[in-house]
Parts: structure tokens; sequence; C-alpha cells
């Protein structure tokens, strides 16, 4: 029983992920009609923030240290952050500690910029091209993204720990009785997704501003006939998308040590779960991917590949193939997308 | 006047003997040169086969530092590094045979495909003699091949499965690296000492060669010291969240759990073990471990902290105190401002090996190379006392445990040597089974041309 709640929490876990990358997707097919290939970028480019402010943080001036020795026999040079110097170690050491979640504040406006200046100098002149040429440009604009970040951070994992008061276990089942001990940090990230989730939601329902967009998802002509700019709201919205992806990407570090690929290790897998959820539906993207992430999960236990050998590699794939066929719009798509 | 006395048969027997005298020095001048790629001006080009882009890009910046830094000591520039440690004194900074050592560079982008491509492009377009490098077994195994069938000699980079000089091994192929039978059969007595003969072992595999035959190795280690292998979970290689392998794990009366993985795979999955607080875990009465049977440091330092107190195998570390590592150290470190890595220690030997083994063979041709290689015995070159084994081109020296340093002084100090495992004790029969058995062969070596 312990084994199977852990299953759920960790597909849980793994859906956030999904999730969050999906519902990017989503909105900016949603109101842009744009199929985005550079969105795992945009998750992997959340992540270096953290990295990059984590480097800015522990940036260090030497000190000579006499009394040991680098590798060539040399004189130690001991390192010591310039916050440890300005602030003593104890406070200057806990910013650096809090590296990742104080990235947040960097990232948001950042990959807004990001998304506002894609969207700008690059996406916008592809509105009436073809899909197959949005899906090329974005997917060459991914990989000169990742090519770039690995040139100047390389193209081994970086550790990008959480501060120490969320590291370890906790045992949430304990109420329950049951032993389910389970990384803090992951629980961290599962209520980090359904704030930005539910704050996404939010915003497109409770405010005007959202509630033009959504007018504008359902008929982008009429609401350009009432006199509204909807397509500098669209901008915006493809900005706030790249903004989700790149949160979904600096708190998705301590999980997962950053590296250039990561976005590309999650794209397909995103696309699969919007395709899933409904192109289009905000709330498919969400349920599809908490969905596949459970059922990935679920897929990976000992009795499931031992049943089914490589059932782990196919699982979603084989979803999306049965969805497709069975209910081509998705579990929440609109009536007529993608049945034609 | 002079009768010329000429006959059809006359005519016909001298034509004969004048076209079989033509055609003697031409028979003898091309079986002299029937070498692939054989240099014939000054220079003599070496093709180093590395990834430079991909999840291994970093190895083979490194890799690729090496042979720049052995190519310069062969040419005579620099301090000489480990020439001047190596046994084998026929090396004089000359070059090989007194020809101009250059380079040629492919991208094995750790794609078979991809390294095979280029491996092709530099022996058929550039006229390398020899392709070295590489950071995958699944690569190694796949350009060892292609070089064989090329005619030109292959010296292996980072290569850890047992098939590449097992079921796999080639004439024109040699392996400087260790494998993972010596992980295991060097691993297994430190882990009986650390965590003793009654113990749970949990394995997460890696789905390809590498990964099976490693896994085979420790498990087969472990288990004759009494160890019980609980499980085996073969893992994609494209996984990057462990969480769900991990899970089970925590489930299944396991208390050591070993990570047969390397590179991203590695950093992901012990961070993941690490973050479901396993090392805190108490199962069986005894503290839950986990073993990394190969390590790497610069994977280490993709791990960080996790990597603390764990135990695993190496090839070789910078921090060793035999005379040919701290040359090594020294001319890597002071051209590069950093410490070699294993796959540094390693490409830059097999391509001093190679330079030597031409040089002893007073030949290029790949058969008379590898008739130098074989059956080699040298030292010097940081490993301790090693030998190029005949039957299967593999190197048997001295394998490293390491364990991951609780407080490191530096960057780069994250790896402490726990013991060094004699040569002897990871020495194993040419047909053992997990080396293909009595079926294994090398075939027939390739002088290409």
């Amino acid at each position: 029983m312990d084994a199977f709640f852990l299953q759920i929490l960790n597909g849980l876990d793994k859906g956030s992920a999904y999730a969050l990358i999906a519902l990017g997707l989503t909105l900016i097919f949603g109101t842009l009609g744009v199929v985005n290939f550079a969105h795992g970028a945009l998750f992997m480019l959340g992540a270096f923030c953290a990295v990059t402010l984590q480097r800015l943080l522990s940036l260090s001036f030497e000190t000579i240290d006499e009394t040991k020795t680098d590798f060539l026999g040399n004189p130690l040079k001991v390192k010591t952050p310039y916050v440890e110097g300005w602030f003593g170690p104890e406070i200057g050491g806990s910013i650096i500690d809090w590296a990742v979640p104080l990235s947040i504040l960097i990232a948001i406006p950042f990959m807004i910029g990001v998304g506002y200046v894609m969207e700008r100098g690059l996406i916008k002149h592809f509105y009436k091209r073809p899909h197959a040429d949005q899906i090329l440009v974005t997917f060459g604009l991914a990989i000169v993204l990742q090519e770039v970040i690995k040139y100047f951070f390389g193209a081994n994992p970086i550790q990008t720990p959480p501060p120490d008061a969320l590291l370890g276990v906790v045992n949430i089942g304990a109420p329950l009785g049951l032993e389910l001990a389970y990384p803090i940090w992951r629980m961290v990230y599962f209520l980090f997704a359904v704030g930005i989730i539910g704050g996404v939601f939010s915003f497109l329902q409770f405010t005007t501003f959202g509630m033009v967009v959504r007018a504008g998802m359902a008929d982008r002509e009429t609401v350009g006939l009432l006199g509204i700019d909807i397509d500098r709201r669209f901008t915006f919205m493809f900005g706030l998308a790249a903004g989700v992806a790149g949160l979904a990407g600096v708190m998705y570090g301590p999980i997962n040590p950053p590296n250039y690929h990561m976005g590309m290790d999650f794209l397909v897998l995103s696309f699969v779960v919007v395709v899933v959820g409904g192109m289009g539906s905000l709330p498919g993207a969400v349920l599809a991917g908490f969905m596949l992430g459970i059922l990935e999960s679920f897929a990976s236990t000992t009795w499931a590949t031992t049943t089914i050998p490589g059932i782990n590699q196919i699982i979603i794939y084989l979803v999306a193939i049965i969805v497709l066929l069975t209910r081509p719009r998705g579990l929440m798509g609109r009536k007529g997308v993608m049945e034609d | 006047m002079t009768k010329m006395d000429l006959t059809r048969r006359g005519v016909l027997k001298t034509t004969a003997a004048a076209g079989a005298g033509l055609a003697l020095p031409t028979m003898f001048t091309s079986s002299a040169h029937a070498v692939t790629n054989d240099p014939m001006g000054g220079t003599v080009t070496l093709g180093f086969n590395v990834p430079q882009t991909g999840p291994y890009a970093d190895e083979g910046a490194d890799e690729l530092r090496a042979y720049e830094l052995a190519v310069e000591h062969l040419n005579g520039g620099g301090d000489g590094g480990m020439l001047n440690t190596f046994s084998s004194k026929v090396l004089d900074g000359t070059g090989i045979l007194g020809k101009k050592v250059e380079y040629v560079t492919g991208d094995t982008q750790t794609k078979s495909d991809a390294a095979r491509a280029s491996a092709k492009s530099m022996i058929e377009k550039d006229g390398a003699i020899m392709i070295t490098g590489g950071s995958s077994s699944g690569v190694a195994i796949a350009v060892q091949g292609l070089c064989q069938e090329a005619g030109v000699i292959f010296m292996a980079g980072l290569t850890h499965s047992n098939d590449t000089t097992g079921k796999d091994r080639k004439a024109n192929g040699f392996r400087h690296f260790f494998n993972g039978y010596m992980s295991g059969a060097a691993l297994a007595p430190v882990l009986k000492n650390l965590y003793g003969d009654d113990r749970k072992a949990y394995h997460l595999t890696a789905d390809y060669t590498w990964g099976w035959t490693q896994q085979e190795s420790i498990a087969a280690a472990t288990e004759a010291l009494g160890w019980e292998t609980v499980n085996n979970v073969l893992t994609p290689l494209a996984s990057t969240d462990f969480s769900s392998y991990i899970a089970p794990v925590l489930n299944s009366g396991a208390d050591v759990l070993v990570l047969n993985h390397y590179g991203g795979n590695m950093v992901n999955s012990l961070t993941n073990a690490v973050q479901f607080g396993l090392r805190e875990k108490e199962v069986n009465g005894k503290n839950f471990e986990i073993v990394v049977p190969l390590f790497s440091r610069l994977m280490a330092r993709g791990a960080g902290e996790n990597i603390k107190g764990i135990v695993g195998s190496t090839n070789w570390h910078w921090s060793l105190q035999d005379e040919g590592s701290k040359a090594f150290v020294k001319s890597f470190g002071e051209k590069y401002g950093f410490p070699p890595s294993q796959a540094a220690h390693t490409c830059y030997v097999q391509t001093l090996l190679y330079a030597d083994a031409v040089t002893r063979a007073n030949s290029f041709a790949p058969c008379d190379v590898a008739a130098a290689l074989e059956g080699f015995e040298f030292d010097g070159m940081g490993n301790g006392k090693t030998l190029y084994r005949a039957e299967d081109h593999q190197c048997f020296k001295d394998v490293l445990v390491v364990k991951g340093k609780e407080n490191p002084q530096s960057e780069f100090d994250l790896l402490e040597v726990v013991e060094v495992t004699p040569a002897a004790q990871v020495t194993y029969e040419p047909n053992h089974p997990m080396f293909g058995g009595d079926e294994a062969s090398l075939g027939e070596c390739n002088n290409g041309a």
C-alpha cells in the first residue's frame, strides 16, 4: 500500500512538470495558434536562471593558504564568496543556500522578456505560415538556445541544491499510519505547480484582461472588431507562457540537476500531454499532465516492467495513440479540433 | 647480315619473361605498401574521434586536450610529460618514426552511427592511420568494427563494457581502460570490509551493453561474497527522473542500491536516491548503502554533495603519487589550469602506446603495430606495471577503488583512493564466459589497402 501511494506521489510530481510545460504550450497554441517547439528550451532557460544566480552569488575572492597545496603543489588558493565577505559567513551562506527560490525573482522578468522578444522578433512572422514552418523554426530556435547554454555552462549536469531547510524527507503518511517518506523539495514542487496553475486559471477567469484573452481564444476576429488590440494581449500571453515554463524549470533544478538538454527531454512528452488533454484546452493540459505522470510512474514499477517489458518507455505514447484513435480532439478538447 | 631467328614460341617466351621481370618489382612494391593510409611524406595523421557535442561533450573536450598534449609531447614540445617516465625509451620527441604527428578530429556525438561516419571520414578523406577516442562502449564497439574492416588500428578511449575486449574484441582494436569485470573484482573485497557479507543488493542498470555487462560483473562478484541480488531493473538510457525506480527499492528489503549508471544517468539516479533519504535509512538492522561501480571525477562534480561517502572504482585519479601520474598532471595542469580526468589519462596513454608500438615495430602497418602491442609490458604510465594481453588486447593493471571525499579541499578534490587493487586480483581468463567464452576471437589482423 505504501508503494502504491509513493507511486501516486511520484506521478503527481512528474505530472507537475508536464502540466506546467503543457499549460504554457496550450496557452500559446490557444491564443496565437502557434506550435512552439522551443517551449522545452524555455523550461531549460528557467533552470539556468537558477544556475546563473547560484554562480553569481558564489562569485569569490581568493586568499592564499600557505599551509595547503593545490594539485600542482602550489599554495592553495582558497575561494570565499563575496556575499560571505560582505554579510558574514552565516547570512552570506544563507543567501547562497536559498539561491534557487531567490532566482524566481529574476526568472519572472527575464523569462517574460525572453518570451516577448521571441514572439515579436521571430514567431509573429510565422503566424500565417503552415504549422510545419512554425515547428521547424521553433525547433531550430530550441537547438540554438541549448547550444548557447552548452557553450557557457558545459554539457554536464550542474547541481542546484534546495535550501538546507528543505532537504531530506518527510513522512506525510504518518497521520494515516503509513510509511510515506517523500522528499520535501518534491512536495514543494508539487505545491508550487498547483499554485502556478491556480494563479494562471484565476488570472484568466477573474480579471478583465483574462476575460478578453479567453474571448480572443474563442473568436479572435470578433474581439478585434470590438476595437480591442487582441494581438498585444496575445503577445503578453506568450510572455506569460514563457514565464510559466521558466518557473517550472527554476524549481525543477533541485529535483534533477539542470543540463543543456533537459528541455528536449520534456518537449516531446509535453506535446503528447497537450494532444491527450486536447489542443487548446487549458484544463485538459493540466489533467493530462498529472494523469500521464501517474501512469508513467506506475509503468516504471518492477511489476509493470516484468509483466510487459518496455512498458515504461511506451506507456505515454500508447495512451496518446488510444486517445487519438477514439477521441481525436483529446480528453477535454473542443469539438471539431483535430477531428476534421 | 645477321640472321634473326624469330619463332612464335620464342616470342611468347621472351614476352612472358619480360612481363614477369617488369611486374616483379611492382609486385614487391605493392606488397610493401599494402597498408591503409601508409604515411609517405614527412607527417603522419592520427584521428581523434571524441564526443564534441551531446551529453558526454565535457569528457570529449578533456580527451581532446589530452590528445593535443600527447601530440605536443610526441613532436618534442612541452616538458615531455609521460615520455620521461614511460619504461620504453624509443620515443625521442621527433614524432613517430621521424614523421611529425598531425591530427584530425571527429565528433562521435555519443551515437554509434555518427561515430562510425566521422571515423570513416577521417580514414578515407583525411588519411588517418589510427583512430582513437570515445566515451561510450556502444560507440567504441561500433568504431572498433569499422577500423577492423578499414584496416587501421583502433586505440579505444573510455569504454568499460566487457564486450569491447570480450565477445566484440577485434584484432585491430586495443583497450587500455579497465572493464566491468575488473570493477567487480576490485570492489567486492572493499565492499565486504565496509558493509559485511550479508547484504541484499538492488540494481538499477542502464539498458545497453555497458550497463548489462557491468551489472552481470558486479552481481557475480558480490554474490560470491554472500550478497543476495534482490532485483535488477533496467532503466532506459533516456531516463531523466529515476524517482519511480527508486520508490520500489524502499519496499524491496534491499539494504544496498547499486547504480549501474554513468554520466547524466548516474548524476540523476544518485541525486534521486539521496533525495528519497536512502542514505539515512536503516534496513535489516544495517545502514542503507549506495554503490556506484564506475566513477568519474567529471560526473562526481555533477553529483555535488551527493557523492560524499559513495564507493566506486576508477581507472586512474590525478592524486596518484607515482612518477608517471605526477608528470602527466603537471603537464596537463600547467597547460590547461586543472587536473586531467581518467578519460584524458587513458586517451593520452593510448596515443603514446601507439606511437611506441609503431617505433618498436619500425612500421605503420597495423599488423606489425598489433604484434608490437600484444604481450607488451610497460610501466611509468600512471597505473603501475601493465600488460597489453595478446589474447584479447585488454590492458591488465591495478584498479583503484575510490570514495566520494567528505571534506574536499578544492573543486577537483572530490574522490579519495580507498584501495589500489593489484592487477592479479582483477585478471581473468581470455575465454571467461563474461567475455564471450571460447567462441570469442580477435579474428585476423587487417592491414587494409
